[in-house]
């Protein structure tokens, strides 16, 4: 059999960095999962980036910039306006040993693609029990706040949380954003890869210029406490530190757990932190019923109960279509509110 | 046994004013000057109204705006086919015709910028709210040609996409079920050469959009998009087939997106001066203003007018919009269902807490 010309591949480092090293470049999360793109596609050749308008135009936030340029169209490719295609033609490539990174260009296109993605993505390597897997990365920029058009501001992270056979990241800062995305790629699973879009250049951090990977399946705690837990992803976590930092002004100590990724779930830090604190409040932006706070408040409930104070509580979005630009405000979660719902809890 | 030919497949393009002026008188449809003018008019009052949304973005005032620049004689060309009892189911380029259907400026600019009342429009407007996902409006074109039949009315739906829609699943969906069921649909592909970044070339390696339709089964025709008179002879022959019991059409009309994708892109990333200015020697507002202008219909005292009128309309538009009082918060509960449920309408009056206090 004429197996077609061999891939390259550099066995991976796995540079582990607590904390940047000072001298790192600062970096957006838009830049960070471009960094970590191209640092991946350096390494190895089995990577091919693919989506509406990531080659030329470098991603419409800019996350593929440059990546044509440097790695040439067999390997950045502009496809066809077409998110099952991209999707599907990615399956393709992964069971014969590609490692495709699709992107679709915001969550609220991503529906044509859910057939391949559930259907199939998802369920490859159970239904061929082991024969053929679907390791690619699915990145999409997710979430409010940027006053976008219509369709633009969705989070629906726990369509995909609740599908077995795919993870599901989000991270929330630019250190994170290419150590779990290089961690996606070479994850032997399809990963939905969810970015921030409101934060995509909101600030920057120290990233270092070499490849380090930030394990999927484990949690991060930005801030420890003693009082009360705030469980957070994507963008919320700002959101959380926030109103972290304005209870500290009263006296209250706030941890915030930042999920990074939503499955698997790292229930080990979530449980510890709960059962230290015997409070929490879950924020979400996504809508709230069967929002994936359902999940860390049943898993509390199981794992931590006899240690609450008070019932877990949530602040998420509520259960209405995202509203357009003018009122999205009204939706997102936001210091205050988070502030208020920690308020309750404690008082209770 | 030989091979034989079974099926050829044969597409016609349609120009009748073209870009020098030239005219083919034999196919030039039968219009007085008073509607030629008006289809100059109208045209005029799409760029005014689409160059002052863009004004509005600049200024902060408008969310992320898509230009319709250059493509307005598509749009004025199907409005003159359309009569009142016609459907209008859009992409999101397509406000000259909104505007042309009925649909009030300031409602347009109000959905621009982020108001949900902007896609309400008023009773008997025949005109579903735009789609942003693209080519997913197709199939609603295909339904509501399909109940138009369904119902005997004399009537047909007109429906929208780009070029690149032309590449997601549902406009194959669409024009196939479209085909099947004889639906009294009219599906437009304003080719724009474009989809953000990508040419119309990288969307397939089909020569032209219009042959697709021959794989449905269904009459496909390319017109030059920036002739309105071409325009408006392809959507009379379609609609009269689609209202008559014909079946549905799908009408290419090449053009070309004088602007950015939107207020958010940057179009100069991808694409050259020398092919924009090729295309905008191709604009189709000059080429109907030289044509009326060489019948001695319209002269530079009209025009300037005309275009006086425009800029007081579209005033008059952006008043209306920027007099709308600010929406209730409340409205995103309010239209969800056709009764809000018990747990939102605890979240509502969350939200009515938190907003007063
Ligand atoms: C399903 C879907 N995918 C992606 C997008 C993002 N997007 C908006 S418009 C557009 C290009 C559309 O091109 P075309 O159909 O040619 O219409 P044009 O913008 O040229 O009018 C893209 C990719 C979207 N709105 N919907
Ligand atoms: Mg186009």
């Amino acid at each position: 059999m004429n197996a077609g010309r061999p891939l390259h591949t550099r066995e991976p480092e796995h540079g582990l960095h607590a904390v940047a090293p000072a001298a790192s470049p600062k970096l957006t999360i838009a830049q960070a999962v471009c960094g970590a793109l191209a640092s991946e596609m350096e390494r190895d050749e089995r990577i091919i980036v693919l989506g509406e308008d990531v080659g030329i135009n470098g991603g419409v936030f800019r996350a593929t910039d440059g990546l044509l340029a440097q790695f040439g169209p067999e390997r950045v490719m502009d496809t066809p306006l077409a998110e099952g295609a991209i999707i599907g033609v990615s399956v393709g490539l992964a069971v014969t040993g590609f490692r495709p990174v699709a992107e679709i260009q915001f969550m609220g296109f991503v529906y044509p693609a859910v057939n391949q993605i559930l259907a199939h993505a998802a369920r490859m390597r159970n239904r061929t029990r082991g024969r053929l897997q679907v390791p690619m990365v699915i990145r999409m920029p997710y979430g409010g706040g940027i006053h976008a058009p219509e369709s633009h501001s969705e989070s629906y992270e726990a369509l995909f949380v609740h599908s077995p056979g795919i993870k599901v990241v989000v991270p929330s800062n630019p250190y994170d954003a290419k150590g779990l995305l290089i961690s996606a790629i070479r994850d032997e699973d399809p990963v939905m890869f969810l970015e921030p879009k409101r934060i995509y250049r909101a600030f920057r951090e120290p990233v270092p210029d070499e490849s380090y990977t930030v394990p999927i399946g484990t949690a991060a705690v930005p801030r420890t406490g003693g009082d009360v837990t705030l469980i957070a992803w994507g963008a919320m976590v700002r959101i959380c530190l926030d109103a972290a930092a304005a209870l500290e002004k009263d006296g209250v100590s706030v941890e915030v757990v930042d999920l990074r990724t939503l499955n698997p779930l790292d229930r080990d830090t979530l449980i510890e932190s709960v059962v230290k604190t015997g409070r929490a409040v879950v924020v979400h932006e996504a809508p709230r019923t069967a929002g994936v706070g359902a999940e860390i408040v049943a898993l509390i409930n199981e794992h931590a109960l006899l240690q609450l104070e008070a019932p877990v509580s949530r602040v998420t979005g509520f259960d209405t279509v995202m509203p357009y630009a003018r009122l999205e405000e009204h939706y997102l979660p936001n210091r205050d509110r988070v502030v208020a719902a920690v308020r309750n809890v404690l008082e209770f | 046994m030989p091979r034989t030919i079974i099926h050829e497949c044969a597409v016609e393009r349609l120009e009748i004013l073209g870009p020098e002026g030239q005219l083919d008188t034999e196919l030039m449809p039968e219009l007085d000057d008073e509607t030629v003018r008006a289809l100059y008019r109208d045209m005029v009052r799409m760029r005014t109204f689409d160059d002052k949304a863009v004004k509005l973005q600049r200024q902060g005032r408008m969310g992320t705006w898509a230009q319709l620049k250059g493509q307005e004689a598509i749009q004025a060309g199907v409005a003159l086919a359309m009569i009142e009892s016609d459907w209008l189911i859009p992409a999101f380029r397509e406000h000259g015709l909104m505007l042309l259907r009925g649909v009030p400026g300031h409602l347009i600019y109000a959905y621009w910028a982020g108001d949900e009342r902007g896609a309400s429009f008023p009773e008997g407007v025949r005109c579903l709210p735009i789609a942003v996902p693209v080519g997913s409006q197709l199939t609603h074109g295909a339904g509501i040609g399909l109940s138009l039949k369904l119902r005997g009315e004399h009537a047909a739906a007109v429906t929208f996409g780009g070029d690149g829609a032309t590449s997601e699943g549902d406009f194959h969906e669409a024009l196939n079920f479209a085909g099947v069921f004889g639906t009294k649909t009219v599906f437009v592909i304003q080719n724009n050469q474009w989809a953000i970044s990508m040419p119309r070339k990288r969307q397939t390696s089909s020569p032209t959009l219009a042959q697709k339709a021959d794989a449905y089964g269904i009459p496909g025709l390319q017109v030059d998009g920036n002739d309105v008179f071409a325009v408006y002879t392809a959507a009379v022959e379609a609609f009269e087939r689609a209202r008559s019991g014909g079946g549905p059409s799908l009408i290419e009309a090449v053009t070309y997106r004088l602007g950015d994708h939107t207020t958010a892109d940057d179009a100069t990333r991808y694409r050259t001066g020398e092919e924009l200015e090729y295309w905008q020697r191709r604009d189709p507002i000059p080429r109907l203003r030289r044509h009326l202008e060489g019948r001695g219909l319209w002269d530079a005292e009209q025009d300037q007018a005309l275009k006086e009128e425009a800029v007081r309309w579209v005033a008059s538009q952006v008043d209306a919009f920027n007099a709308m009082p600010m929406a209730d918060p409340g409205d995103i509960f309010r239209f969800m269902y056709h009764e809000v449920p018990p747990a939102l309408a605890e979240q509502l009056e969350w939200l009515e807490r938190e907003v007063r206090a």
